[in-house]
């Protein structure tokens, strides 16, 4: 039997695409891997198990894909798919009538928490409980091994009993937990798969050959009877499952029960669990019980039909006490799903008089666990300890604080960590795109599959995208792992930090265990290094006898040419410190298994590779560490001292990774959370800064517009407001006839949240006579200048803004005075989504209310700990809401009908209030032309008027009023997504949203792929563009969304890119805006997936215009009233070869390395379609509307 | 009519070469300059760089997606396989010997020594009859001394030399010191002929933009001169091919080539205007040349005015110079 070294997806991948003809998907973390590896397979030939390579399709939604399951099932196909949560719920119509057809499926879901307070993408079992009622079986897998066991198990159950079955298993701590196992062969599956089962599931296939019909509509005289028609099939379920169990128990040597007992046989207190937690509850079972306690688990895996017979059968009759463990929370029942059911089963058991036990055990519901919170021995152990007590807590939780209703177990966690001394424990620290992980993930591989060791590879990430945290942990062990919790502080015997600047950001040695190692990265002098780590971190090193062992990865890396990749480096350090393999062999692995992923394709990489593999064991060193701390440097505070409270205390905790300390009462009851966080998260992640030349510069405001993080801005004020300003506060005359003669502009950049993408100096135009490398705006070392930048910047931020009454919104220099209230965000370096947010909010932010999709933009919106939007100094600002993903349009148009609501009801009120009002007032309000920034400001100012008059009636009417008078003022109504969203699972709604008239702007950030979820293929992809599940080039062209709008013909329809046009982008946010109904924008934007540096995100721009890729223009139907064309056209005709473009771009190029005949096809193909398609666009342009209106008079005549 | 000449030890139909050029690319095209009489043909170059940075893309966004994003590790398929530039250019020599009769010379342009013998190796295992070591090293290195550029190209053949069994040609640019000298140097270090000379394009600056950019410029009639003086001067001195590239439009160019000693001429820009066909009314009009001035062979006219022959050999050294500037009248 193979052991192989993989991930829960991909077992269940593994198996799914062994024994399936259709796969159907729509991605979601985290179980879009499976989709992806089953598209991987297929479209390298891999057949499954009847020599048939399987089709894989992506859908527009889960919702689509369960639509498409149903029919390939129905027409009979074997069919699968994979998902989790909110994907999981769009699937439940299709769940109904799939189990209730009695069709042979298996679904496989990552468990994921589903979206209530605030989204999720971690684990937990609140989506398979939202479906347990659909009449599909359940059935738990506990670890990998188990997810590969049971997939095939599931399979095999389902095609005997006709009962369907989604198969789960935890999010993350089992889908993306790297494990060593014994692999199910080909063999064990073809003998456990009936042949004669699947025959007798294609005899029952909708066909014309044998036609019948179903889904038919049945009404009262036979709906109830026909729906218990089913329940032998129910009763039968559960012994084909341990059937299955046990014929594949004399394949392989595991046998599975459907309720598994174990512990002591003459155990008190019992935990009956299902998930990954159950193999940390066997884990602390055994140390306890070694221990002499009597304690058990029962790890249930078939959860529907539940047998409680069986459930309780499995028990030692000697039990008192059970807790049963939830993963999930129902909210307002008397208790949790499996808590339920097992009490259920008592109480049938006890009422029938035919129990086990000899008294009724006691039993109590607990939650554990929600959303990856962690599941511990120490909380295992509390839990025990609790059953052990009179009254033991009735729906506890367990590894919270929870001081608003006391449900909480207290628990504390041992050093000494469950799972034994020759248990090697390892936590690694790296940057996001440093290769720590995959160098991690490649050391379990070699580890695992070399070695008779165990190995376990879990990997934390943090919440941003561009200079992401990654902690790897890893264990090591003669035993199967089955600690499913990450490793704890004090246990870790191998600490690395693979980046130095942790040093002053994080408690890395926390993890550290007495007399472990510490490996670090340093490009600090080795005399210097000691002193350069916080002084906290030296007692550390001393306390705990620690051994410190330095390299420079950096230079090593750089000398052997893989320039910033260090992974391969640290990796050999570690074998060659850690000591789980000797050396020598250690570096023979690691070179092999280079050699095996690059192949013969890189031999020069392979090479490079080597050499810094061979140069690391030289470069690498310890250091001697002296008796006493001496450093004279301590770790930064998180956030500043001036911070709000609620930063101080629970964001800066998050940003610090101690959010599980935070008690229920530090959280917002109802998922509301403040505005302006991520002002106070410096990051400090640029090496270069822009540096501003006053002299040089024209003002001309492309700067602060193209930055993709707020992070330089124009700001205009009197030379008086600066007498005070900082020596080195720079700023020059601004000259314009909306400026006075001594009004100056600075441009300043925040140098601790400037990413260092360079987009600024990219775009700067003024250049210096003599030097054509130096402009107004220049990348300078970060270091020297970083105080003084701090201070500039401080001081900055003081300084009042322009008033926007004076700005002329038609310049881009004056457009630019306008405040962002959209602010370093955790979006990647050189984002192309983030620019166009940010101009929104520059224009319209203190009145704008923004419904956003799920997607990048939700995630560098509204991902903990921190919110780049914000609020200006009156306290107005971006109103902003994640709803879910497929109802973005329809949520913002709720919005819509709420604040025309408002508004309407203040008229009314104010209407029936006006003999006690002003008179001029009331109609200057009810009259107000808030078309222009003065004519809302008078608005607001003529409603500061009105409430003191309104405090002063004392009636109802008032009341009401004053509850609704703000919405007397203009309110701008943004719905924002990426093109997933509004191209595929969104559209529907989209699409009505733009049908219903109302007046909203919808801004698509097209990035043409999914981009949050890993560049899975949309509607938006370009032809010939390779993404994932087209990894062949997407065969047909792109949906021109734009086209479909227009042909409404009262929708404001606008195509942009920021980095080709800027003044094109600002005129159409603006007339969309203003336009009184439905607009449209949709705004190019390049993207990491499109396998390109985006420091060259402009020149991408610019290329993708003059290649015909993509156009501008704007449609305005205002346009039709003055007899003028609505469209208008703003980019030229195609100047360039397509191919100019797309060779620049991986998600083009690839093609042409991977699929040649295709890509020069494609090529030829979009070449064409480039110039058909402008010159459509032009046709419409040119058509004359005048001469119709002519036409029209003339017939009356 | 006996057109043959010598090339690199190999025997070819006649002197008339295509040289490294886009036309190279497609089979057809180089089946089109067979049929028009081309005795041998030089690929395109594989240039070391396109291949290193290749590798480089690829490491980047194929084998190292992940940016620390939890909810994806990659952001485009990962296991794709495909055929990287050098397999591309291998697969090309290979098709190539399938479709034609004629050798088919390999271009590598190299840029460590390692990259030129790897590739070499590989070029060689493919077929290739010959290889062409296309050295464009423009010397902007300004302690970089004349020797040390020398003995960078000596150390690149000697490397290539130990280790490649097919005949190798190197191309040189014009600007050493002593071209002459060098080439006999080359001749030791075990070079089976050289190409003389490689054009540098040279960058242009928008004056708008202020970019420095690339600029194509085909070449004419009057470059080939410079090639012609020094195989003059080599021709008979060395025993190593002497092949004129650069600048030989016309038949006449052609014969005045032969006539100072070159073995072989390549052509390219002429064929890239002219198109393949145009080799064939070459060949001819250079046969009929030979036919109308009673010659029996190439062999016989190569070298009738190198520098050992020709009447004025002074010519080709000082005296052209004084005599040109005297010739000039405004």
């Amino acid at each position: 039997m193979a052991a192989i070294t993989i991930d829960g997806n991909e077992a269940a991948a593994r198996i799914a695409h062994k024994i399936n003809e259709v796969i159907a998907i729509y991605p979601i973390t985290p179980s879009s891997p499976m989709g992806e590896l089953s598209d991987d397979w297929s479209s390298i030939g891999q057949a499954n198990l009847w020599g048939k390579i399987p089709d894989v399709i992506e859908m527009q939604s889960e919702a689509g894909a369960a639509g498409a399951v149903h029919g390939s099932l129905q027409a009979g196909a074997l069919t699968t798919t994979f998902t989790s949560s909110q994907g999981l719920l769009l699937m439940i119509p299709n769940m109904y009538k799939i189990a209730g057809e009695l069709t042979p499926a298996v679904f496989h879901v990552a468990a994921r928490s589903l979206a209530a307070q605030a989204l999720s993408i971690f684990g937990d079992h609140s989506d398979v409980m939202a479906v347990r009622a659909t009449g599909f079986a359940m059935l738990a897998s506990n670890s990998v091994q188990e997810v590969m066991d049971m997939a095939l198990i599931a399979q095999v159950a389902s095609l005997k009993s006709r009962i369907p079955v989604v198969h789960f298993f935890d999010g993350f701590r089992t889908s993306h937990e790297m494990s060593k196992i014994d692999e199910v062969s080909d063999a064990t599956i073809r003998a456990m798969v009936d042949d004669g089962d699947v025959h007798a599931f294609r005899e029952r296939a909708m066909t014309p050959d044998r036609p019948v019909i179903r889904g038919t509509s049945q009404n009262p005289d036979v709906y109830f009877q026909a729906r218990e028609t089913v329940n032998p099939y129910y009763q039968a379920m559960p012994a084909i499952v341990q059937e299955a169990m046990d014929h594949f128990a004399e394949l392989t040597g595991r046998q599975y029960q459907l309720y598994e007992y174990h512990g002591a046989v003459d155990a008190d207190n019992v935990i009956i669990i299902m998930g990954s937690g159950a193999e940390a509850v066997h884990e602390t079972v055994d140390a306890m019980v070694n221990n002499g306690e009597k304690v058990g688990l029962l790890k249930v895996r078939l959860f529907r039909p539940l047998d409680g017979r069986a459930l309780l059968d499995a028990l030692p009759s000697s039990v008192r006490r059970i807790a049963v463990l939830d993963r999930s929370k129902e909210p307002g029942a008397d208790g949790e799903p499996l808590y339920k059911d097992v009490v259920t089963a008592l109480a049938e058991s006890a009422m029938a008089g035919d129990m086990s036990f000899d008294n009724i055990p006691r039993v109590v519901g607990g939650r554990y666990g929600l959303s990856s919170k962690e599941f511990t021995p120490g909380m295992i152990r509390s839990i025990y300890a609790e059953l052990r007590k009179n009254e033991p807590k009735r729906g506890f939780t367990v590894g919270i604080i929870d001081d608003v209703s006391n449900t909480h177990l207290e628990w504390t966690e041992d050093a000494d960590a469950a799972g034994g001394d020759d248990v090697k424990r390892c936590v690694f620290y790296g940057l996001g795109s440093d290769g720590t992980v995959s160098a991690n993930k490649n050391s379990i591989k070699i580890i695992g599959e070399e070695t008779q060791l165990h190995a376990q590879g879990y990997f934390v990430y943090d919440s941003k995208k561009a200079g992401a945290v990654t902690v790897s942990h890893l264990r090591f062990g003669p035993e199967p792992i089955r600690s499913s919790y990450l490793i704890g502080p004090g246990q870790a015997q191998f600490v690395a930090c693979h980046q130095p600047v942790f040093l002053d950001r994080f408690d890395m040695l926390d993890m550290a265990s007495p007399g472990g190692v510490f490996l670090l990265n340093s490009q600090e002098d080795p005399d210097n290094v000691w002193s350069s780590l916080p002084r906290s971190m030296q007692q550390q090193i001393i306390d705990k006898q620690l051994h410190l062992h330095v390299i420079d990865a950096y230079r090593v890396a750089q000398d052997s040419g893989m320039g910033k990749r260090i992974n391969t480096v640290m990796q050999t350090c570690f074998f060659a410190i850690s000591g789980i393999l000797p050396a020598d062999e250690a570096i023979a692995k690691i070179k092999s298994a280079v050699e095996k992923s690059y192949g013969r394709k890189g031999r020069r990489i392979v090479e490079m590779n080597f050499r810094a593999i061979d140069q690391t064991l030289a470069a690498l060193y310890e250091v001697q560490v002296p008796d006493a701390a001496d450093s004279t440097s301590e770790r930064q505070a998180i956030v500043s001292v001036n911070a709000p409270v609620f930063v101080r205390e629970v964001t800066a905790s998050i940003i610090a990774g101690k959010g599980d300390q935070l008690p229920v009462s530090k959280l917002p009851d109802d998922g509301t959370w403040p505005l302006g966080t991520a002002a106070w998260e410096k990051r400090n992640l640029a090496h270069e800064i822009p540096e501003w030349d006053a002299e040089l510069c024209i003002y001309c405001g492309k700067c602060p517009f193209v930055c993709p993080h707020a992070a330089i801005r124009s700001k205009a004020f009197s030379l008086d407001a600066v007498k005070d300003a900082p020596d080195s506060f720079k700023h020059t005359r601004i000259k314009g006839k909306e400026f006075d003669e001594d009004v100056h502009v600075s441009y300043q950049v925040a140098p601790e949240d400037c990413t260092g993408c360079g987009l600024c100096v990219e775009v700067c135009p003024a250049r210096d006579k003599s030097r054509s490398n130096y402009k107004a705006l220049n990348m300078v070392p970060l270091a020297p200048l970083r105080e003084q930048e701090r201070e500039n910047w401080d001081y900055f931020l003081t300084l009042p803004e322009y008033d926007r009454d004076r700005i002329r919104w038609s310049t881009m220099k004056g457009a630019m005075l306008g405040q962002p209230l959209f602010e370093f965000s955790g979006a990647c370096v050189g984002c192309g989504e983030t620019p166009y947010l940010k101009l929104a909010t520059q224009l319209f932010g203190d009145r704008m209310i923004v419904a956003n999709a799920t997607g990048c933009s939700s995630i560098y919106g509204g991902n903990l700990p921190t919110t780049p939007w914000t609020t200006n100094e009156q306290g107005r600002g971006p109103a902003w809401s994640n709803s879910l993903f497929e109802d973005n349009a329809e949520f913002g148009l709720g919005f819509r009908l709420a604040i025309d609501s408002h508004n309407e009801q203040a008229r009314v009120s104010l209407d029936k209030l006006s003999d006690k009002l002003d008179k001029e007032l009331v109609t200057s309000i009810l009259q107000a032309d808030q078309s222009n920034e003065p004519g809302i400001h008078e608005q607001r100012q003529r409603i500061e008027q009105l409430l003191p008059l309104l405090a002063g009636i004392d009636n109802a009417d008032a009341r009401s009023l004053e509850a609704v008078v703000d919405y007397l003022a203009k309110k701008s109504v943004w719905i924002v997504g990426g093109d997933g969203w509004a191209y595929d699972i969104g559209f529907g709604g989209v699409d009505h949203v733009l049908a219903s008239g109302r007046d909203v702007n919808i801004l698509v950030l097209d990035t043409e792929v999914y981009s949050n979820t890993g560049g899975q293929m949309s509607k938006a992809t370009p032809k010939g563009a390779v993404a994932k599940f087209a990894a062949a080039g997407k065969p047909v062209a792109k949906k021109d969304l734009s086209m479909i709008a227009m042909a409404y013909e009262n929708v404001y329809v606008a195509q942009v890119a920021f980095g080709g046009k800027d003044m094109q982008t600002l005129k159409a946010f603006m007339e969309a805006e203003s336009y009184p109904g439905p607009s449209l924008i949709i705004a190019y934007s390049p993207c990491i997936a499109h396998g390109v540096d985006l420091s060259f995100n402009l020149r991408q721009q610019e290329l993708a215009l003059k290649s015909g890729h993509w156009h501008l223009f704007r449609y305005d139907p205002r346009r039709l009233e003055e007899g003028k064309n609505p469209l208008q056209l703003d980019s030229k005709a195609p100047s360039i070869p397509y191919t100019d473009f797309a060779s620049t771009e991986m998600r083009f190029s690839m093609l042409q390395r991977s699929h040649p005949d295709s890509a020069r096809a494609f090529i030829q193909q979009a070449q064409q379609e480039a110039v058909e398609r402008y010159n459509h666009y032009r046709q419409l342009a040119e058509i004359s509307y005048a001469e119709s209106d002519e036409a029209a008079n003339q017939d009356k005549e | 009519m006996d057109l043959t000449t010598d090339y690199l030890g190999l025997k070819l139909a006649n002197p008339l070469v295509p040289s490294a050029s886009p036309l190279s690319k497609d089979i057809d095209s180089v089946r089109r300059l067979e049929d028009a009489g081309a005795a041998a043909i030089v690929m395109y170059s594989l240039f070391e760089e396109e291949v290193r940075a290749e590798d480089q893309f690829m490491d980047a966004y194929l084998y190292n997606q992940d940016i620390g994003h939890s909810e994806a590790d990659s952001y485009r398929p990962v296991s794709v396989d495909y055929q990287t530039r050098t397999d591309e250019y291998l697969a090309h020599i290979f098709s190539l010997k399938r479709a034609v009769d004629i050798p088919v010379v390999a271009s590598l342009n190299g840029v460590t020594t390692g990259g030129w013998i790897e590739h070499a190796l590989e070029l060689q295992e493919a077929g290739a009859d010959a290889l062409e070591l296309n050295v464009y090293h423009v010397a902007a290195d300004i302690t970089q001394s004349g020797q040390d550029i020398e003995q960078m190209y000596l150390d690149v053949l000697t490397a290539l030399r130990s280790q490649v069994r097919i005949p190798l040609v190197m191309k040189l640019s014009p600007y050493f010191s002593s071209v002459a000298n060098m080439v006999t140097i080359l001749e030791d270090s075990g070079a089976d002929g050289v190409s003389l000379f490689n054009r540098f394009y040279q960058p242009s600056i928008d004056i708008e933009t202020r970019a420095v950019s690339p600029e194509l410029n085909l070449s004419t009639s009057q470059e080939s001169l410079l090639a012609m003086r020094w195989i003059a001067i080599l021709s008979g001195k060395v025993n190593i091919t002497l092949a004129a590239t650069g600048g030989v439009h016309t038949a006449d160019d052609v014969i005045r080539m032969v006539m100072a000693g070159a073995d072989v001429t390549h052509m390219c820009s002429a064929l890239l205007i002219n198109g393949p066909g145009y080799l064939g009314k070459v060949l001819a009009e250079v046969s009929g040349w030979l036919e109308e001035n009673e010659y029996e062979s190439i062999a016989q006219l190569k070298g009738c005015t190198s520098q050992q022959h020709a009447l004025d050999p002074v010519a080709y050294e000082r005296s052209n110079y004084m005599q040109v500037l005297n010739s000039y009248k405004p």
